[in-house]
């Protein structure tokens, strides 16, 4: 599944960390939401690694980083996976608040996840502030497709009725994940790139810094709300 | 009760401890020499690394304690109680004869399986809702669960504790957490006091994930809260602690083994993880597997065996932390039931075994430890301690033949003071899992002699078809020996004097000698 290209317009193409930029690069925040085993750390190790593998549940929260070449910019998705389990609820505002990008994930063959996917979408409601955030509503294992519960239509009119993205996917074959990422790289871009300040510059020194909080805090972004 | 008098190892029942069958139990003649505790090899030259702990008396002292305190509260004499204990006792045997009858119907085919399991732990609560089981559906057993609860209650109306059922070659132990209730249901030979050791720890392994303060605040809104909701996804936790009671002897000595690695690289990594440090950082660990490497702790705070032990069972249970960098809130029980901590969980390399755990008070200080952690790879980059480090992992243990003992198989070695074990790798006759836990399964019986609450012995010999065993305990150091069935007793007394030369000689590589603070 690794040599599949990415067929997005504009000539983007997906690189790994660490390749020389020429260009201005932005650190953009992205979480993923959901129950626990929709396949949340599955699309993460997709994004991050383009591989397969199968976990035990995530705990607290995962972080990684990913780099994704746009024609103009290049974009750091600084990725939080939480963990979907209910005990840690109550610290995953952390986590999505101030998210340029939130992918909100439900497991196709799981009516009950579709059912907490719409939690969570009216949960980012609350925090939300229109033009700060895009948020992405995922149908992950289409790849079994027998036991499918939630349809297409089901999904999509969901994302229309709320005004999101959708896409399904299939972390476990790798359908539509790489497509995922740069779609949601480009609608950032124009989205929240382009607003003033909207995303902030990535230097690679950033990490001598950060003890100073004030000025590099990831928890204190474009919109400051209290747990 | 009449599986207590069948005990052979030690039947204290009749107040000797004579040998039975071809069993011998000795106590020493003469205390070992010139080794008091603090001095003993392997015992850190400056302040310990851990909460000082004396060994499982530790931990087992606080459920007896509550207990005393309830019985004090009931104001009746201890003897008294004790018979009426006694009675209650086999009352309640017929009545689990009762339901696990009654269970059998209910399970149908896989009940016999189910049954024969060596050990059984049930958690509930208060209310009798099933919380956990080890084997089996909670759905299944929750007649089961409410009849324990239900024990539990009848004695508890009494101004009583149930401590537990002896039946059948079956022990039943019970240990009143509340809002908890945990339940041990045993066939192997470990006495009360090691069952409910290890029902401590799952008790602690739940309290980690939730704390304290939020089940008894869960439990005070519902009695009736299905706990099952907020520990989904987290039962493998227990299942992994489970089998690592059965088989780390860390567990059992109340100890931390370490990555046998030179002193000078040691130093090295240590003051790397001292260097980065950061205000809300009040541990740094450094885990090989299941070794440690190096602990780096804020002034004055200790960090309990348990505790470390917990942390060993996320990292060494969990897959996840091998993506990316793992940030989630834990609760150190030992340290404070109230709070979480957040510790960043992450590996120094992808397929490395190295795993780095910072523990921060701060729940938003994600970005400090990362940093912290990237500052100490370029330190520890930087100077050649790094590639030590990896040669070290190579060789993670050491064999028996390195110490020069004829006839000895085996060994399990503890410093007092320092809380810190070493241990060769099993020889070749206990290379099967089965071997290796029927050893563990004698270190255990050894070690609940050495231990027991009313005549602990100093030293055990014990002959064997298998092997021969034999513990010494003095106030610096625990001692278990396995000698092949050759070995004699003067041999083995011999032994400890030449074994305990070779740690002293190796004390450098296989102990953390000078743990560092912030």
């Amino acid at each position: 599944m690794g040599e599949k290209l990415p067929r997005v317009p504009g000539g983007a193409r997906l690189h790994s960390d660490g390749l020389s930029r020429p260009v201005q690069t932005l650190r953009v925040k992205m979480v993923l939401l959901g129950s626990s085993g929709v396949g949340k750390s599955s699309l993460a190790l997709r994004f991050d690694k383009d591989e397969f593998r199968s976990t035990t549940p995530t705990v607290g929260c995962a972080y990684l980083t990913r780099v994704v070449h746009l024609s103009d910019v290049t974009l750091r998705f600084e990725i939080w996976d939480t963990a979907g389990q209910e005990k840690y609820h109550s610290i995953t505002p952390l986590y999505y608040r101030g998210a340029h990008a939130a992918l909100v994930v439900y497991d196709v063959s799981q009516r009950e996840t579709f059912v907490r996917a719409q939690v969570w979408l009216k949960e980012l409601e609350k925090q939300y502030i229109p033009g700060s955030t895009v948020i992405w509503l995922v149908g992950n294992k289409v790849d079994r497709a027998q036991d499918r519960q939630v349809s297409v239509q089901e999904g999509q009119s969901l994302a229309n009725d709320r005004g999101l993205l959708f896409t399904e996917t299939s972390a476990l074959l790798g359908d539509q994940v790489c497509e995922l990422l740069l779609a949601v790289a480009h609608r950032v871009h124009e989205c929240i790139g382009a607003q003033q300040g909207g995303l902030s510059e990535w230097q690679e020194t950033a990490h001598v810094d950060l003890h100073r909080r004030d000025t590099f805090n990831p928890f204190v972004s474009c919109c400051k709300v209290g747990p | 009760m009449d599986g207590e008098a069948q005990r052979s190892t030690a039947s204290w029942e009749n107040a000797t401890l004579a040998p039975v069958d071809s069993l011998r139990s000795e106590r020493a003649e003469s205390p070992m020499p010139g080794l008091v505790e603090g001095t003993e090899p392997g015992a850190g030259q400056k302040s310990a690394m851990f909460v000082h702990a004396q060994s499982f008396e530790d931990l087992t002292a606080e459920g007896e304690d509550e207990r005393e305190a309830e019985l004090d509260k009931s104001g009746e004499c201890a003897d008294e109680l004790k018979v009426l204990v006694g009675e209650k006792s086999v009352e309640e045997q017929h009545n689990i004869d009762v339901t696990s009858e009654t269970r059998t119907k209910e399970e149908d085919v896989c009940s016999e399986a189910w049954r024969s399991h060596r050990k059984h732990v049930f958690v509930l609560s208060e209310a009798g809702k099933p919380i956990y089981s080890r084997y089996g559906t909670e759905e299944a057993l929750s007649s089961t669960m409410g009849v324990m609860m239900a024990l539990v209650s009848v004695v508890e109306a009494d101004k009583n504790v149930i401590r537990s059922i002896h039946a059948d070659g079956c022990k039943v132990v019970f240990l009143t957490k509340s809002p908890l209730v945990l339940v041990g249901v045993s066939r192997t030979s470990q006495t009360d006091k090691e069952l409910l050791r290890e029902l401590l720890y799952i008790y602690y392994q739940i309290v980690s994930l939730l704390t304290l303060t939020q089940l008894n605040h869960i439990f005070q809104h519902k009695q009736n809260f299905d706990l099952r909701r907020l520990l989904a996804g987290s039962e493998y936790l227990t299942d992994n602690l489970l089998h690592r009671l059965d088989r780390d002897p860390g567990l059992l000595l109340s100890a931390v083994t370490c990555l046998p690695l030179a002193s000078s690289a040691r130093d090295v990594v240590s003051s790397g993880l001292q260097a980065a440090k950061s205000e809300s950082l009040v541990f740094s660990i450094l885990l090989a597997g299941d070794r440690l490497v190096t602990l780096v702790r804020k002034k004055d705070q200790f960090l309990h065996h348990i505790d470390l032990h917990l942390v060993f069972n996320l990292v060494g249970s969990s897959s996840s932390f091998r993506e990316g960098e793992g940030w989630t809130p834990i609760c150190l029980p030992k340290f404070n039931t109230a709070g979480f901590f957040h510790a960043h969980i992450s590996y120094l390399e992808p397929a490395s075994q190295l795993c780095l755990i910072l523990v921060s008070t701060d729940r938003e200080d994600f970005f400090n430890m990362s940093d912290c952690k990237q500052r100490f790879l370029e330190r520890l980059s930087k100077r050649s301690a790094y590639q030590a480090l990896k040669e070290a992992l190579k060789c993670p243990s050491y064999s028996v033949e390195q110490v020069a003992i004829p006839e000895l198989r085996h060994f399990l070695y503890k410093s007092k003071s320092s809380g810190l074990y070493t241990s060769p790798e099993f020889p070749e006759v206990y290379q099967s899992d089965a071997e290796q836990e029927r050893l563990m399964g004698l270190y255990q019986d050894l070690h609940s002699s050495l231990h027991h609450p009313s005549r602990p012995l100093r030293s055990f010999y014990r002959c064997g078809e298998s092997e021969n065993l034999l513990a010494w305990v003095t106030s610096g150091f625990e001692l278990y020996l396995c000698f092949s069935p050759l070995g004699t007793k003067a041999l083995a007394l011999s032994a400890v004097n030449k074994l305990l030369k070779w740690i002293r000689k190796e004390e450098d590589r296989l102990f953390i000698l000078s743990p560092l603070t912030y």
